[in-house]
């Protein structure tokens, strides 16, 4: 085998890894930042942000506008700042509202925005003001279970208290009322 | 008498026992004692290059077939298989997913290992095996060059850099193969493929992937140099060695994977 066939062929090798290496690092890993055009880039404020991550896609209307770009944390009130990057064909109006949601049931959390009526439209670095937490699972459910223990308490109370109203004039010991038990 | 003839074949096997450890034992420290020789040498061969380039013409470009093949039908049976579960939790779409992270984070490296043992290792080793048994390397010595620098370096270093290359191509190759399956045949929505594919797998995935292909790398290269630098200069010798290079990277690709893998998870 003649040295510089071997040469060729050994280059065939390492072009075909390098391209192997970059299609891996590019189309499979996700290294670029983004396959958007040029972007612009607004803040928006969140009190709780759930397991949103940075390169969240951001949609409106289904359809992917933008990507979230940074997550940082406000001290002074103590709530998340996240940078969106969006695309720049896609204006939206000043008063549009971001909201945190997840796809599906436990599947990733992303951004939607919802249009709003205004003239004005959002510029580089200026601040959604209109926005809406991501929700917690957990805080739900405790709420939920607290709406209904509160709802069957009240409903004893309730009946304790007609059926002592008509008993009649028979006076109650403490105006407070006795527990229900 | 028989109670002799007992304690003699009792302490026998005891014999045998201690002497295969101190054996293998000595064969650990003969590695690595040229392992670090390779090491120190390796200077004089990154001197002269094309000597690497010709041995990554036969360690790299020739498994370059068996390599690629293999990928594509890992790739097509990882798809298959992953796409028969998912379905029942309907989740196919996860199938770009499943296929890309098994492909990096284990299979490419380790399958592309032991194929490389199999192919380029066991060549090396028979190469070595039979220069030492023809006496080529004495040869060399006589005529002060060292066989070290000339022979073992550039075969080191070839096996080497070949490695993560291989890996690569596999892991690639690999995902085009599921990506044949899951949406030419079974008709996956190719975008929920691909979309599903980037948010997932992150770039450390793929410099782990790296890692782990440039120690493999290491690992199956030395031991087969070694193999071949310590056989018995007999036939019978070389086709031992030859076995043994295919045995022993195995065993040791698969527990370096562990070990790799352990520090990755946690980290």
């Amino acid at each position: 085998m003649d040295r510089t066939t071997i040469d060729l062929w050994v280059g065939v090798l390492v072009a075909l890894g390098i391209a192997a290496f970059f299609g891996l690092a590019m189309k499979v890993g996700n290294l670029t930042t983004s396959n958007l055009g040029e972007t612009y880039s607004v803040t928006a404020e969140f009190e709780n942000i759930g397991g949103l991550k940075p390169r969240a896609p951001v949609k409106s209307a289904g359809v992917v506008v933008g990507r979230v770009d940074s997550i940082a944390f406000n001290s002074k009130n103590y709530a998340a700042e996240v940078t969106l990057k969006i695309d720049q064909r896609y204006p939206f109006p000043t008063d549009t509202f971001a909201n945190i949601y997840t796809a599906g049931l436990l599947g990733e959390q992303y951004i939607g925005l919802e249009a709003g009526g205004d003239d004005v439209e959002l510029k580089n670095g200026d601040k959604i003001a209109k926005t809406q937490d991501a929700i917690v699972l957990e805080k739900m459910i405790s709420q939920f279970l607290f709406s209904k223990a509160s709802e069957t308490e009240d409903k004893n109370s309730k009946d304790e208290k007609d059926a002592v109203s008509g008993a009649g004039e028979k006076p109650k010991s403490t105006e407070l009322g006795d527990p229900p038990f | 008498m028989p109670k002799i003839i007992l304690v003699n074949k009792l302490l026998s096997g005891l014999r045998m026992t201690g002497h295969r450890v101190i054996e293998q034992v000595w064969r650990l420290g003969a590695g690595a004692r040229l392992f670090f020789l390779t090491l120190t040498y390796s200077a004089e061969s990154f001197r002269r290059p094309h000597l690497i380039v010709r041995e990554m013409y036969f360690t790299g470009v020739m498994s370059l077939i068996i390599i690629l093949v293999s990928a594509f039908f890992v790739g097509m049976v990882l798809a298959l298989q992953g796409y028969n579960t998912l379905q029942k939790y309907g989740s196919s779409e996860s199938i770009g997913v499943l296929v890309a992270l098994a492909l990096i984070r284990e299979l490419g490296p380790v399958v592309t290992a032991l194929l490389f043992a199999g192919r380029a290792g066991t060549a090396i080793t028979a190469e070595i095996g039979l220069m030492k048994a023809t006496e080529q390397l004495s040869a060399m010595e006589m005529m002060a060059v060292n066989p070290i620098s000339r022979v073992i370096a550039p075969r080191f270093w070839a096996g080497v850099f070949s490695m993560p290359i291989l890996v690569c191509l596999f892991s690639m190759v690999g995902v085009l193969g599921g990506h044949l399956v899951a949406v030419a045949q079974i008709g996956v929505d190719v975008g929920a493929f691909w979309s599903q594919m980037q948010a997932n797998v992150e770039f450390a995935d793929v410099t782990d992937m790296l890692i782990k292909s440039f120690v493999f790398g290491v690992a199956c290269t030395i031991i087969a140099l070694f193999e071949g630098y310590d056989a018995p200069p007999t036939a019978e010798g070389v086709s031992h060695a030859t076995t043994r290079t295919v045995v022993i990277s195995a065993l040791a690709v698969l527990g370096l994977d562990f070990i790799l893998t352990s520090f990755m998870i946690v980290a």
